[in-house]
């Protein structure tokens, strides 16, 4: 009798379904009633109210102003704001160098290809955190005191404090100004929708042109230059040596792995297609350019949504150089108030909304690019 | 030929001796190098490259101290190779007691001799499998002692290379046959098993590994009971195993998607029970197709472990790291961290060495 049951295949789905829901359900249970348990028996209270408290804890370097005598929940927008620029950094700079590694790793030029193989292959083979902590080392026992920076261009001043860069203040219309900018985005969006395309390419430099006009009059920026002032640099920005060995590390390692990526969406490409744009007369940047590189942009994007997925969780890495982003605010708060629960659960929740949202930005895009079959 | 005795004027009657192929046509090196504008940008940008490398070079070999006792004579310049030297054993076996170290040594050697006995597909099997279970058990048996004879070690002893190497292979070992029902879980018809499977693979890929390993060293002794208690190297394994068995997931789920539909839909006819056509069907021919990118994840994977150096836990990374903090060296932290990556350069490429070889040999009996 039993037996028949099992043999009817929708029965046994069904309980196999069931025994399996049943499993997750009380594992659940089971993890929440020990957790429940275990915090009781350390008298520590979980809730979110901490947040509102004084952190107490400096923070060193961050985009947005932090003071210790913010609150908790601020750290952690501080936290969660240093990794979206280091993240936004580098997937930028990375996806350059990288178009550029892999054009010239598919150069005909042997010399140029041959090292840029090597550098791939040096880079890519050895983990993140070791290279990490190589620029670091490099940065902070080789590099010489401020008085003795190095001075590659003017205005540039490379020393044990880190890297000095002339700094471009913004007037007080910044607010105004990026409202404006972003008012005449859409309107373009708009535009190229309803216009033809050859008014299209025409507006776009005016209005490209009437933006720097507005840039110039509106925002008047200034710029300062970092100047020796006793032991120490005044003016200009200052990227701390833990900004500028993450920078590194993180943009070489990144930049080899999308030029792979590149380079492979660019081999992907059939030999006709080169062939024919040789035959139309075309030269080889424009087979290049017009022809290879907007084909394989259909290949390449979802391998490098994935790559700049990694990047945006490799930026944790920088915990290891002591670079303050989300990974390490998230660690203090745990040292200083126990709240771990809450400062872990806040840390997967963030990294969880990222990669869902690239992903489905990626998804829109890729969709956008997608070959249109007729 | 002599029977038909054709003679029309224009048919060849001799048959033409063979003819040496045309001669590639070899670019002369110069006009490769600098035959137009791009061409001598790219030569001139690499040997300027070269250039700005000479004093890296000057650093790391010409003015490097290699051997030396006494740790005074690294300051002048110089990589101070001496000190890897010195403090090789330290930085391939941490704290692990000296006199002790042999076993670590021949647990490598037994990994070693296990790999070189995996490599070829001709010996993979079952009994490979019984092999390795054997063999791991043998491993962990020497690491840890307390039997015959062997000294008792703790997990917070071991260290180095031994450990980086243990948690790649078992990460991968053990979250292999997760992996496999993660990857039939998510796709199967049934909405419970694909829901959940799909929850937990996009979750721990969603996640970055860092975060993973706070929960295991943080919160998981939260989530157990307090009886349990998992030292801190388990728990960064379980982390491990759980990050490999997401990711190689991926990989099998697309070699479950390659194969088609008439395979399962064969064995149906024939009267295989579904999960005998599963193991014995469908399963070999997704995992053989997959090979090359699961050798892919093993490389992720054999780089991952050094991140287990953030939540405390002696690998290789963090006795380089150690190595150096000594004071009576001059800091070598540069020299440190690129024998370490020297050493993880060496493992990624064996294994992708290998990969390529496996490729090629899959691809050969593709086509036969």
């Amino acid at each position: 009798m039993l037996f028949a049951l099992w043999d009817n295949r929708r029965i046994r789905n069904n309980v196999i379904q069931v025994l399996l829901f049943a499993g997750f359900a009380g594992l659940l249970f089971w993890l929440w009633s020990n957790t429940a348990a275990n915090l009781a028996a350390r008298g520590i209270r979980v809730g979110f109210d901490y947040l509102n408290r004084q952190a107490n804890f400096p923070i060193s370097e961050s985009v947005l102003p932090y003071d210790p005598s913010d609150t908790f929940g601020w750290a952690y927008v501080i936290g969660v704001t240093n990794t979206a620029v280091i993240s936004l950094t580098a997937i930028i700079i990375s996806t350059f160098i990288g178009l550029v590694i892999a054009l010239v790793r598919l150069s005909n030029n042997p010399l140029a290809s041959k090292m840029a193989a090597l550098f791939v292959g040096v880079i890519r083979n050895m983990p993140l955190i070791v290279q990490l902590l190589f620029w670091y080392a490099l940065a902070t026992t080789v590099l010489p005191a401020p008085r003795l920076a190095f001075n590659p261009l003017p205005g540039f001043y490379l020393s044990l404090r880190g890297l000095y860069v002339p700094a471009i203040s913004l007037g007080p219309q910044a607010g105004p100004f990026a409202a404006a900018c972003l008012a005449v985005l859409i309107a373009a969006v708009i535009m190229r929708r309803l216009a033809p395309i050859s008014a299209w390419s025409l507006s776009k430099w005016v209005l490209l042109g009437g933006l720097a006009v507005a840039a110039v009059v509106l925002l008047r920026p200034s710029v300062s230059f970092p100047e020796l002032k006793g032991f120490n640099f005044i003016g200009g920005l200052r990227l701390s040596p833990e900004f500028a060995a993450l920078m590194l590390g993180l943009v070489l390692y990144t930049s080899v792995f999308i030029s792979e990526v590149i380079r492979g969406g660019i081999e992907a490409v059939s030999r006709g297609q080169w062939e024919a744009g040789r035959a139309l007369g075309l030269s080889e940047r424009h087979v290049m350019f017009r022809i290879i590189i907007p084909q394989a942009l259909r290949i390449i994007v979802p391998p490098m949504t994935s790559q700049y997925l990694s990047t945006v969780k490799n930026t944790t890495l920088a915990l290891a150089v002591g670079y303050p982003e989300l990974g390490l605010v998230v660690g203090t708060v745990i040292n200083q108030t126990g709240q771990a629960i809450e400062s872990i659960s806040i840390l997967l929740a963030v990294f969880l909304t990222i990669s869902i949202a690239v992903s489905m930005f990626m998804n829109w895009y890729n969709a956008h690019v997608a070959l249109v079959t007729r | 030929m002599t029977s038909l005795s054709i003679s029309h004027a224009h048919v060849a009657t001799d048959i033409l001796p063979a003819r040496q192929a045309p001669p590639i046509k070899r670019m002369p090196l110069l006009k490769m190098l600098f035959g137009d504008i791009l061409s001598a940008a790219l030569t001139t940008g690499a040997l300027m490259t070269i250039l700005a490398l000479m004093p890296a070079v000057q650093w790391g070999l010409v003015d490097a101290t290699w051997t030396t006792a006494d740790p005074a004579a690294c300051r002048d310049g110089g990589a101070c190779w001496a000190f890897v030297g010195a403090k090789l054993r330290f930085i391939l076996f941490g704290l692990y007691p000296p006199e002790a170290q042999w076993r670590p040594m021949i647990m490598m050697g037994l990994m070693v001799g296990m790999v070189l006995v995996s490599l070829s597909p001709a010996l993979w099997g079952r009994k490979l499998v019984i092999a390795w279970q054997v063999a791991v058990a043998m491993m962990l048996t020497l690491m840890w002692g307390g039997v015959a004879g062997l000294s008792f070690v703790p997990t917070s002893q071991w260290g180095g290379l031994p450990v980086t190497l243990l948690l790649a292979l078992l990460s991968l070992g053990c979250g292999f046959p997760f992996a496999v029902f993660l990857a039939l879980g998510r796709r199967s018809s049934l909405p419970i098993p694909s829901v959940l499977s799909v929850g937990l693979i996009e979750t721990v890929r969603g996640l970055p590994l860092v975060g993973l390993l706070f929960v295991a060293s943080i919160l998981l002794p939260l989530l157990l009971p307090p009886t349990w208690t998992i030292d801190k190297l388990g728990r960064t394994f379980a982390a491990l195993t759980v990050f490999a068995a997401a990711y190689l997931a991926e990989v099998i789920r697309g070699g479950l998607q390659a194969i088609p539909a008439g395979q399962i839909e064969a064995a149906k006819a024939l009267g295989i029970p579904h999960w005998k056509a599963i193991q014995h069907i469908v399963m070999p021919q997704a995992i053989q197709k997959v090979i090359p990118p699961l050798t892919n994840t093993a490389i992720v994977m054999v780089k991952n472990t050094s991140l287990v150096m953030i939540v405390g836990v002696f690998d290789m990374l963090s006795a380089g790291r150690s190595a150096a903090m000594d004071p009576t060296w001059p800091a070598p932290y540069r020299e440190a961290y690129l024998f370490v990556g020297l050493i993880y350069f060496a493992l990624c490429v064996a294994i992708s060495y290998y990969a390529r070889w496996l490729e090629l040999r899959v691809k050969a009996k593709d086509y036969r």
